[in-house]
């Protein structure tokens, strides 16, 4: 199973084809609703970012509290047409890999063909599971958020499928 | 008259919500095994075998199976012969919910209010439904409702004309709207009947109604089964990506109406649909 690792380019992005399984590796931002406004005001506001999105692969999640002994609690993705709003911003940015669950509106896929960004689906709903190949876990900004920090992860063995690649065919459009 | 201290009942919410959000009820668990068995694609299959290894780890590691943990829906069924003392029954809830999310490292997904949006930090409040019921029983179901599911609910005010084809016809666009959203396969709750606050609440209560169990009216049951295989005929598939397998179960309830009303509304739940029921 081909392994996908940031910082990507462009012909990393494009090899990637609707339906592939892929394993996620190395360094992964975790932000969802809250943290995409903030991030976007701050773009729009000509403010730098907490993070360098240029290459970089965003998660889309809110974990559970760490259990003692853990890095973190569980940790699957959310429902990521929440942050369609937001994605065309960041992937204009230079975000190459999004990750969450469910389908994503036109202007993403747009987006997406025009910067080359790909959007993962990962298994909704396996948050114990997917926790396990959380190996670190770290916030970088927006503490004041609580489970809707922006966290720096770093993954191994994260299971994956292109569920609409950057030629935007788009899985969840075949059904 | 039997006297319960509502210190009793936040002790057993406290114990039995961690237990709701880190078992998957074995009705669920069933559905899923069955569903692999039959599934014909290869990555919805894998991603089945995910979700049950998940629920494995959940159970071992007492993690939270699914990191949205939910906001709390309690059904009380108060026996009449109950008296209650120690407290108010409805902050004894709220209290024993904030000390298992604390205690069971369960996230806080509550907001204090629609537009300030600020983290209660808590998880709570639950929504509480209490029911009065003859008898000495004091019977609490806890649903940790996550919001995937819930978001992709929906609830119309059809015409009498619109009939059981009407019915049928507004489940499948709520599920076909849904798409992967709802974190198939789900279970489809379903309300027919009442007005329009009654139906949706008939809707979450077939969601408590366990995978497999039918509805005792054989019409209905009827109705279940040929809205279960047109769903599943739908080809949404586990997480969206396609396949045999977009629910596990349609479940309905009914209630009577008014001459000019027929409600109905579809409260979907995830793979990971978790409820527990205790006695205090």
């Amino acid at each position: 199973m081909k392994k996908l690792k940031a910082p990507l380019n462009g012909q990393d992005i494009a090899g990637l084809k609707m339906g592939e399984e892929v394993l996620v590796e190395g360094v992964i931002y975790a932000a969802r609703d809250a943290a995409h406004k903030r991030m976007v005001q701050a773009i729009e506001a000509g403010q730098d970012l907490p993070i360098d999105l240029d290459g970089q692969m965003i998660y889309y999640v809110g974990p559970c509290p760490a259990p003692p002994g853990r890095v973190i609690g569980s940790a699957g993705p959310t429902t990521s047409g929440r942050m369609d709003a937001y994605a065309p911003l960041l992937i204009e940015r230079g975000l190459k890999v999004m990750i969450g669950k469910g389908s994503r509106d036109k202007g993403v896929i747009e987006s997406m063909q025009k910067y080359g960004a790909v959007y993962l689906a990962a298994v909704g709903g396996a948050g114990a599971y997917l926790a396990q190949r959380i190996v670190s876990a770290e916030i970088v900004d927006y503490a004041d958020l609580g489970p809707e920090a922006l966290l720096k992860l770093e993954v191994k063995d994260f299971p994956c499928i292109v569920a609409i690649d950057s030629q935007g065919n788009d899985i969840y459009a075949r059904s | 008259m039997r006297q319960v201290n509502v210190e009793e009942v936040k002790k057993s919410v406290e114990g039995a919500i961690i237990e709701a959000n880190t078992n998957l009820p074995e009705d669920v668990q069933r559905a899923l095994q069955t569903a692999m068995a039959t599934e014909s694609s290869a990555s919805a299959s894998r991603f089945l075998q995910i979700i049950l290894e998940n629920a494995q780890i959940a159970a071992c590691d007492k993690m939270a199976l699914c990191q949205d943990t939910g906001m709390v829906v309690a059904h009380i069924e108060l026996g009449q012969e109950v008296h209650l003392v120690g407290g108010q029954l409805e902050e004894a809830v709220n209290q024993g919910i904030r000390d298992g999310y604390l205690r069971g490292y369960l996230r806080k997904s509550v907001v204090n209010d629609p537009f300030e949006r600020k983290n209660t930090g808590d998880n709570t409040p639950a929504i509480i439904h209490i029911h009065l019921a003859a008898g000495d029983g004091l019977r609490i179901t806890l649903f940790p409702k996550g919001a995937g599911s819930e978001n992709m609910g929906q609830l119309a005010m059809l015409k009498p004309s619109a009939g059981i084809d009407g019915v049928k016809e507004f489940i499948l666009k709520v599920v076909r709207e849904a798409s992967g959203n709802p974190c198939p396969p789900i279970i489809v709750g379903v309300g027919v009947g009442g007005n329009m606050e009654k139906a949706a609440l008939l809707a979450k209560h077939a969601l408590l109604r366990e995978v497999g169990q039918p509805n005792p009216r054989p019409e209905l049951q009827t109705l279940e089964e040929e809205m279960l295989n047109k769903i599943n005929d739908l080809g949404i598939g586990v997480q969206g990506l396609g396949g045999d397998t977009t629910a596990l179960a349609v479940n309905i309830e009914t209630y009577p109406t008014h001459i000019a009303c027929l409600p109905v509304a579809v409260n979907l739940g995830c793979h990971s649909t978790r409820r527990i029921t205790i006695e205090v």
